[in-house]
């Protein structure tokens, strides 16, 4: 339990309004976009400095106070789940984009800057932060930051990680430490911003993010290819990787998430259609040209029953509004949407869709599959009731059965979505008992009174 | 208070509904209060926790529940936006009747509710006077707004510029009608509204100029009741199924192609929440509200799909006026007309439209929303009134009494001088010689 004492501290630092400890609002921070039971905090605390900020998290360390920072509460892995009776601390009060140094291509945030936000106000420039997460508009590049979230994007210009240039962060003690820098180059320390990025809260608070900007692409064009055969589809995608093309987005989606797209969006998708890959290639216009014709080439070798190049901005928009309402058109098919996200190396998506489709059939449930093929990247979407006790067991089972494929096929748990509670218990299993006690350790001389969001990625 | 179990077991008849959010939180980017708060519990997901935490007995009593579900502005943006299909608007009206049921009314609201609004005669009366004697306590502040604020300091009404009431209500000048059709064939009722009547009766009568000219008969009784959304958005059910009851037989006294309103949220109203909320009285309520709500247009949708409206001729010896729109929530997102309007307005050749950024963005009003949190509300105002400015507009059209009241108040506190109207005053300008 949190004293009064400690409440009235919390109250000086962060100020009367902004410490929340009413039930009624805490209810609403119990929980995040993870099928994942709620817990309920103790407080909820929304500083408006980082002077509050890193009050707060050293007041939680002298208290031994679980501390579990919440920027959307978007997280599809549970990261964002609070401990019971401890403090979640919200960055949705710091939200000023600090700087877009156009010259040096960089821009410095707060953590609770909106992704889109950002993403937006650096388009207006001419410049490009690409990592677009699907929750981007209203996620935050703090929370980004710390799943090393990806998005649709990621084939060709990475995920968050890769635009990190530094983090100022707190420690356990409130104290500021300074990783990276505004230089393209930088060799000095430890890489502090790669162990930070991706570590959900459990190494540090952070207070200021320093992301790499690129120029804006010049040119686009994107088509729809559609197959009669979902394996002529994911063989498309292994052989346009194959002819090193590396499209900006190469997007698979089945049969079923057709039918739901189609029937939810009504964008004249064809829904007798296997499956369908959504490409785009960007860059300069003569290359933008020369690639898509490649492409073009490689889907009818393979087999595409047709092909539709998007002729304008309109038609381009039509493309990825198809894309991007997917999920919502697979989570009005039933109350309970689990979002997967194992990933595999990209030349066995072939086998990784087929595998979709026998677990499927094997655990009876239904499973829409979609997502970034070019990438591995695949969003085996289970649809279900979790009231429905037995079928749940079944979604349980066969999201372990899915776990072992991608590994066996040398992938990966969770290529976008982090590791959080959901999938903390299945970690040992890609790396090694060796691995979760290196970790440990790490967590333990860091912060050794287990503060820091606990129980994420490594257990307790 | 009765047992929280019975409230439990009425909010459960809920949860069908409340279970399909699967709290991705998307609503966070187009909820104009969560903009302004930033607090989880503002917000459809927030709410939807909430109500779910009731259901799972997590609350001893529901007042903490109860205040916040009464934090919204019912605007519909979350509901629009909502990937999973969410009926939020439903779930959250359903739940404040439970909730009112429950807990019972506030004095003041009960007041306003049951003794003044369920009254239809009564209600025209007392506006009747209140126009009477609202020049004692208040003064106009911008003529070119149509605004006027307090003379002393009133708690009531706070810093306010509010469009005082009409000298002569609609009602007065126009009791009755009832007309034939002439060469359209159509016969319109026309459901006026209360703002329309009381603060707006040019709007209502640029109504019956438009209809009028398109030789459409009009049916218009005597004696209409409000609409019920003041009541029903309080969870009084009681107010609501008697003003419901007290429409349909005035409407019934007649046959008619249509009903028309010139006020959005009354369209919405009798259209959606008529529909939801009106229980079965085992005399064939559901089936004469189905019937009436069928028939209902927006006026800008009747006249832009339904008669066609005729496209003016330049006035060469007046400017063109520019003119922003903005689409009131019960229009765009609740009925999903965004077009219709903007063609009324561009049938009239002297004035031009110009599109102003988040055109579809709530004016923050809410109903009670802006008697309850006046700052908020006036926060979210005042982004719209900044869009608004920014275009160089000197006129501003909205097709909602309720979301002209709010814009008022803003251009007029900002000293903008900016002319608030509605689309059919602009059309039936162009129809005048």
């Amino acid at each position: 339990m949190i004293s009064q004492a400690l409440l009235k501290e919390f109250k000086e630092k962060a100020g009367q309004e902004n410490v929340f400890t009413e039930k009624a609002d805490l209810v609403t921070y119990s929980y995040d976009a993870a099928v994942l039971e709620p817990v309920l905090p103790g407080v909820a605390i929304r500083p408006a400095s980082g002077e509050a900020l890193s009050q707060i998290v050293r007041l939680c360390n002298e208290n031994k106070i679980p501390l579990t920072v919440r920027g959307a509460g978007t997280n599809l892995s549970g990261g964002t789940i609070p401990l019971r009776d401890g403090v979640v601390v919200l960055t949705n009060a710091l939200t000023k984009i600090l700087e877009i140094n156009e010259a040096d291509m960089y821009a410095v945030v707060q953590p609770g800057v909106v992704t889109a936000k950002l993403a937006a106000a650096v388009a207006a420039k001419g410049l490009f932060y690409p990592p677009d997460p699907g929750s981007q508009a209203v996620s935050t590049l703090g929370g980004n930051v710390a799943e090393n979230a990806g998005g649709l994007r990621g084939l060709k210009y990475g995920v968050t990680r890769d635009y990190v240039m530094g983090i100022q962060f707190f420690d356990v003690n409130g104290e500021i430490v300074k990783t990276g820098s505004r230089t393209v180059k930088c060799a000095t320390g430890y890489n502090l911003t790669g162990l930070l990025v991706g570590s959900e809260g459990t190494l540090g608070v952070f207070n200021e993010i320093t992301l790499k900007l690129i120029p804006l692409p010049a040119h686009q064009k994107a088509m729809v290819a559609v197959f009669d055969n979902i394996d002529k589809a994911s063989e498309t995608v292994a052989a346009i990787i194959a002819h090193r093309i590396v499209p900006a987005t190469l997007e698979f989606m089945d049969n079923f998430t057709i039918r739901a797209v189609e029937d939810y969006s009504h964008v004249g998708l064809p829904t007798d259609a296997a499956a369908l890959l959504l490409i785009e290639v960007d860059g300069y216009p003569a290359q933008v040209e020369e690639d898509a014709e490649k492409v073009e080439l490689l889907c009818r070798q393979k087999g595409a029953t047709s092909i539709r190049v998007a002729e304008d901005a309109a038609e381009r928009d039509s493309v990825w509004t198809a894309r991007r309402s997917a999920l919502s058109a697979l989570a009005k098919l039933k109350p309970t949407v689990v979002l997967e996200d194992a990933t595999v190396p990209r030349s066995r998506i072939p086998d990784m869709v087929r595998a979709m489709q026998d677990i499927a059939k094997e655990y009876n449930i239904s499973i829409g599959t979609f997502g970034h093929a070019g990438d591995g990247n695949l969003h085996p979407t289970i649809l279900t009731d979790r009231r429905d006790k037995a079928e749940w067991a079944r979604v349980e089972a066969a999201i372990a059965a899915i776990f072992d494929k991608a590994l066996s096929m040398g992938g990966t748990l969770s290529g976008e979505h982090g590791t959080g509670l959901a999938k903390s218990c299945f970690l040992e299993k890609e790396t090694s008992a060796a691995t979760i006690i290196y970790s440990r350790k790490i967590k333990t001389a860091l912060d050794p009174n287990y503060i820091l969001n606990p129980g994420k990625i490594i257990g307790r | 208070m009765s047992d929280m179990k019975e409230l439990i077991s009425l909010m459960k008849e809920l949860e069908d509904q409340v279970v399909v959010c699967m709290r991705c939180g998307m609503c966070q980017s187009v909820c104009p209060l969560f903009a302004e708060t930033g607090r989880e519990s503002d917000v459809a997901r927030g709410k939807l926790a909430l109500l779910d935490g009731l259901m799972k007995e997590m609350f001893e009593n529901p007042n903490g529940v109860n205040e916040r579900l009464n934090k919204c502005l019912l605007c519909g943006s979350c509901a629009a936006n909502c990937p999973s299909g969410v009926h939020v608007l439903d779930i959250f009206i359903k739940a404040r009747a439970v909730l009112a049921g429950y807990m019972g009314l506030p004095a003041a609201k009960r007041l306003i509710l049951r003794g003044m609004l369920a009254h239809p005669e009564i209600f025209d009366r007392l506006a009747e006077w209140g126009a009477k004697f609202q020049n004692i306590f208040t003064k106009p502040v911008n003529e070119a707004v149509g605004t006027s604020c307090a003379r002393i300091v009133s708690p009531l009404i706070g810093n306010r510029h509010f469009r005082p009431l009409a000298a002569v209500p609609f009602h007065q000048k126009i009791p009755y009608l009832n007309t034939s059709p002439g060469h359209s064939g159509i016969k319109a009722a026309f459901y006026v509204g209360c703002l329309m009547d009381k603060i707006f009766p040019h709007v209502a009568q640029a109504v019956i100029d438009v209809l009028t000219y398109h030789e459409i008969g009009i049916f218009m009784p005597e004696h209409q009741g409000c609409c019920g959304i003041p009541a029903i958005s309080s969870g009084d059910t009681k107010t609501f199924e008697s003003l419901v009851r007290h429409n349909l037989e005035k409407f019934e006294a007649e046959s008619f192609d249509y009903l028309v309103t010139p006020c959005a949220t009354c369209t919405s109203t009798i259209k959606k929440i008529w529909t939801l909320m009106v229980r079965d009285d085992g005399r064939g309520i559901k089936e004469r509200v189905r019937k009436i709500s069928e028939k209902t247009l927006d006026i800008n949708q009747f006249l832009v799909k339904h008669v066609g409206v005729k496209p003016g001729v330049l006035k060469k010896d007046r400017e063109v006026i520019s003119i922003a729109y903005h689409d009131p929530c019960h229009l765009k997102k609740s009925l999903g007309l965004a077009a219709e309007p903007r063609a009324l307005i561009q049938a009239n050749p002297n004035y031009h439209l110009k599109e102003i950024p988040e055109s579809d963005r709530c004016c923050g009003l809410g109903g009670s929303f802006n008697l309850y949190y006046y700052e908020l509300s006036a926060n979210i105002g005042t982004k719209k009134r900044d869009h608004i400015a920014s275009s160089g507009c000197s006129t501003v059209a909205t097709g909602c009494p309720a979301c002209m009241i709010q814009l008022s108040d803003m251009l007029s506190k900002a000293g903008d001088r900016i002319a608030v109207r509605h689309p059919v005053e602009i059309y039936a300008e162009s129809l005048k010689p």
